[in-house]
């Protein structure tokens, strides 16, 4: 398939998604001597639109390289940021594509993507217990790093009540707790 | 009856998730039938520090340069690179270039130095400890250089937001190109020492195979994807810093043998050339830098400031020596820790192929088969073996598989 330019990816989501397509934006920047292009793309979709996004991922670039997914607890909802690259394999052609989904934290749920992209399960885990993310339809739903007497119902990455608690954090010495 | 169930309970009894005994902790379960492995599953997390927790609550944005290089003690420049990457990113901040350069510099060295190190672990893993103390007598060059030029020989505290914290000057260029040359004229024993030697060849090829396929729909990343064929490199792909300016061209087997098979002996390739890119690299490097500051603020607490009033976020990509390191940063204006810090190392990824290369191999095989991926936490330290037939579980240390191992190459030997 031949590539896109970075406008041209973001308006092909526009027409694949409709509704679904919430909003986007282009980073560059020049970098060192001969001020070649670094450059990322960043598009925002609803939930609902989610799958179809990362499938219109996957049909862009055959094998889209799927770095991590990051997730930030914005207060009333969780926003998660599948990191992709698509393009690798040729000098200077490479893109990011950061596909930002919100979830209300009323319902923190969001479809796997482990049967587009295989390599999706480990992240996806991780997602799943640090932040409280359920993963519907995840193949392997064990815990990947927290230990197993982790308390249930508790997610270090979140910032409300839900966090690690306090009885499980060190003060260091001269600091207030938190 | 009761018999039976003490018996069982001794096998399932682990000897700790972290056994002072041993190097790194991961454990692998392997069910095998009679000598192959036809299942393996992966345990992580048995270290895990809460170190992205305590770059959102505890520490700020400068002081989290010097936890990031404590993420890894092998990958201590691409971690932080990655990380200030991000941050420039995130506040809209811009390194002078000749610190550009500087950053590429350290981060060949270090490629060189982990190249080496793997090098030395692999063939220990198969009982060839001649060329163990080999490769790592031949990797103390590049560590006497990397202290020559950052002060430190493990963790370099070279790295700022917005620059570096040492330069290299024209003074250290003679002692730099010394160590480069003193690598040239040994590439040519190294590589008749690893690719030409009779049993390191009966060892790797056609070991630990992993397809190009598999390799993309697993994500796998930096030599371990490029000895399946596969040209990924962020040096090359989405270069940063000084690597723009360079025509870079991610290294595959084929350069070598002319085609690309995926197994521990390619991988063995695909670093050796690495070493060799790297020295061009920094060759390069030093022919180009340009002059100037290498430092976009050099006060360290206005600095400070600028990121506590910023607000953004950005993404650093670096290739690590075991592949890409991708740092996601939030900066949200008046706070000074960080919003959102997620790190990926390439491990990580890296770890979801090896039940793939594993299946269908021996026992003897899983040590030097893992550590071809010179997978972070170290070597296979504990495995779990379930033999199929019989239904039971043993643990079997790192000294009983390394056992094994060895003894298969005396056996190939003779």
């Amino acid at each position: 398939m031949e590539k896109l330019t970075p406008q041209a990816i973001i308006d092909s989501f526009g027409k694949k998604l409709g509704e679904g397509f919430i909003g986007s934006s282009i980073y560059e920047r020049e970098i060192a001597v001969k001020k070649n292009k670094f450059r990322s793309l960043w598009i925002e979709v609803k939930k609902s639109a989610f799958r179809d996004a990362v499938a219109h991922v996957c049909h862009i670039q055959e094998y889209p390289h799927l770095a991590i997914i990051s997730s930030s607890d914005l207060g009333t909802e969780v926003e998660l940021i599948y990191h992709f690259t698509i393009y690798y394999g040729e000098h200077l052609q490479e893109l990011s594509l950061g596909l930002r989904v919100k979830l209300p934290k009323s319902d923190l749920t969001i479809p796997t993507i482990t049967d587009l992209i295989p390599g999706a399960l480990f992240t996806e885990r991780e997602t799943q217990e640090m932040m409280g993310v359920e993963v519907v339809g995840i193949p392997d739903k064990r815990r990947l790093f927290l230990p197993e007497d982790f308390p249930e119902g508790a997610y270090p990455w979140r910032k409300d009540e839900k966090g690690p608690p306090n009885d499980m954090l060190r003060v260091l010495p001269g600091r207030e707790p938190k | 009856m009761i018999q039976e169930e003490t018996k069982k309970a001794t096998y399932t009894i682990p000897v700790g998730p972290i056994h002072p005994a041993l190097k790194e902790p991961i454990r692998l379960a392997l069910t095998v039938d009679g000598e192959e492995i036809v299942d393996v599953d992966i345990f992580a997390g048995q270290v895990h520090r809460g170190i992205e927790w305590l770059g959102m609550n505890r520490n700020n944005a400068i002081q989290n340069i010097y936890l990031a290089e404590r993420i890894c003690g092998i990958c201590n420049i691409c971690h932080p690179f990655a990380y200030i990457l991000a941050v420039e990113q995130a506040a809209g901040i811009t390194p002078p270039p000749r610190a550009d350069y500087i950053r590429a510099i350290t981060a060949e060295m270090e490629r060189i130095h982990s190249h080496l190190l793997w090098a030395g672990v692999a063939a220990h893993e198969i009982g060839f400890d001649t060329i163990f103390y080999l490769a790592w007598r031949v990797r103390e060059e590049i560590m006497d250089l990397i202290e020559y030029v950052t002060g430190n020989r493990v963790t370099k505290a070279i790295f700022q937001i917005g620059g570096v914290r040492r330069d290299i000057t024209e003074e250290q260029f003679p002692r730099i190109r010394q160590s480069l040359d003193y690598y040239k004229s040994l590439f040519g024993q190294l590589k008749r020492v690893f690719l030409d030697d009779k049993t390191i060849r009966m060892r790797t090829k056609n070991v630990g195979i992993l397809k190009r396929e598999d390799a993309l729909k697993l994500l796998t990343v930096g030599p371990s994807c490029r000895a399946s064929g596969v040209t990924k490199d962020v040096r090359q792909d989405q270069p940063y810093a000084a690597y723009a300016d360079l025509d870079i061209k991610a290294v595959t087997p084929d350069m070598v043998t002319g085609t690309v098979v995926g197994d521990v002996y390619d991988r063995i390739i695909v670093r050796l050339l690495e070493v060799k890119q790297s020295i061009e690299i920094i060759e390069q490097c030093l022919e180009k830098m340009p002059p100037g500051p290498i430092l976009a603020q050099p006060k360290t607490a206005v600095l400070l400031k600028t990121l506590t009033q910023a607000e953004g976020e950005g993404v650093g990509r670096a290739e690590a020596p075991r592949g890409e390191v991708i740092h996601y940063v939030r900066l949200e204006a008046g706070q000074s820790t960080l919003a959102t810090w997620k790190v990926r190392a390439p491990t990580y990824v890296n770890l979801m192929s090896v039940p793939t290369i594993l299946k269908g191999m021996q026992i003897a095989d899983v040590p030097i088969a893992f550590a071809s991926f010179d997978p972070c936490m170290s070597c296979t330290n504990r495995v779990v073996v379930t033999d199929r037939a019989s239904g039971g579980n043993s643990v079997m240390s790192y000294e009983e598989l390394s056992r094994l191992s060895v003894e298969k190459t005396k056996e190939l030997l003779r």
